[in-house]
């Protein structure tokens, strides 16, 4: 794994966001991991560009959304020479499964990825049940 | 504009580098250069210049500062570095995964000359600035027209 060379992925382009079409410019899909442990399940998501105040987690109906918006990268005076890729706010939803304490989730920013711990509820931890003989 | 790896080594231009670089130059002008080229090269650039600068951007998010080596050499700049998998990989299930790891090398022939000495490059939420100045003889001159 440590010598894999990386390979470039295109960016993925939602066309149309449900109630986010206040904003000019191109909507990306963030690529994210998504790990469970026994404690909680984490979710990170690469959303380059985006500052920690411009991170929007909404949880509705267990329906988990993450906006992320990008301030502009280039001042008036600079002129566009070449071009790979584009700039653009980034947006995700997920479903969440009951066993999230939605009360407890935390989230933070750092070098453009963002961390959310989505702690499960207490009662649905492994438990060891003890086989009680008669 | 040339997207191609580095090669380190006494190599240089060699013809295979020149063939690729006209290709990539018969590329830019069929897609009318408006529209992002997509090289298969991590990480994608923006490159883009005002008066006294170049500045080169890419997305690098999860990339750390210490694990980027930035150089310019011969006109060209090189990037390389790596991605780190993230710290909780042990007892953990994954539902997905998306994101990858790994390392990189990029070379961006840049359009003009610069002070290499006077380069500097930032890390910002996962973006990387390359500040390239453009020497003194290189920036535009205002000549004033006089009168005889």
């Amino acid at each position: 794994m440590k010598d894999q060379e990386m390979e470039l992925k295109e960016k993925k382009e939602i066309k149309k966001v449900a109630g986010e079409g206040t904003r000019p410019g191109p909507v990306y899909i963030p690529a994210v991991d998504i790990l469970e442990n026994a404690n909680e399940l984490i979710v990170l998501a690469d959303m380059p560009g985006v500052d920690s105040k411009n991170v929007d987690i909404d949880l509705k109906d267990n329906q988990l959304t993450i906006t992320g918006r990008i301030d502009r990268m280039e001042s008036d005076k600079e002129v566009p020479l070449y071009s790979e890729f584009k700039w653009g706010d980034f947006y995700r939803r997920f479903t969440l499964s009951d066993v999230i304490d939605q009360s407890k989730i935390t989230a933070h920013m750092e070098n453009g990825v963002l961390r959310l711990i989505l702690p499960k509820v207490e009662k649905i931890k492994p438990q060891k049940i003890k086989v009680v003989g008669e | 504009m040339a997207t191609i790896r580095w090669q380190s080594g006494p190599r240089g231009a060699s013809d295979l580098d020149r063939l690729r670089e006209e290709v990539d130059q018969l590329f830019n002008s069929l897609t009318g250069g408006d529209e992002p080229f997509f090289s298969r090269v991590y990480p994608a650039l923006n490159l883009s210049e005002d008066a006294d600068h170049y500045y080169v951007r890419a997305e690098l998010p999860g990339v750390k500062p210490e694990s980027l080596d930035i150089s310019v050499v011969e006109g060209r700049l090189l990037i390389r570095g790596e991605r780190k998998e993230s710290p909780e990989q042990r007892e953990v299930y994954y539902h997905r995964r998306e994101r990858e790891s790994g390392f990189f090398r990029r070379s961006l022939n840049l359009p003009g000359k610069v002070a290499p000495d006077k380069v500097s490059a930032h890390l910002k939420n996962g973006v990387l600035i390359v500040v390239l100045p453009k020497p003194e003889e290189a920036k535009p001159r205002k000549i004033a027209v006089q009168t005889t």
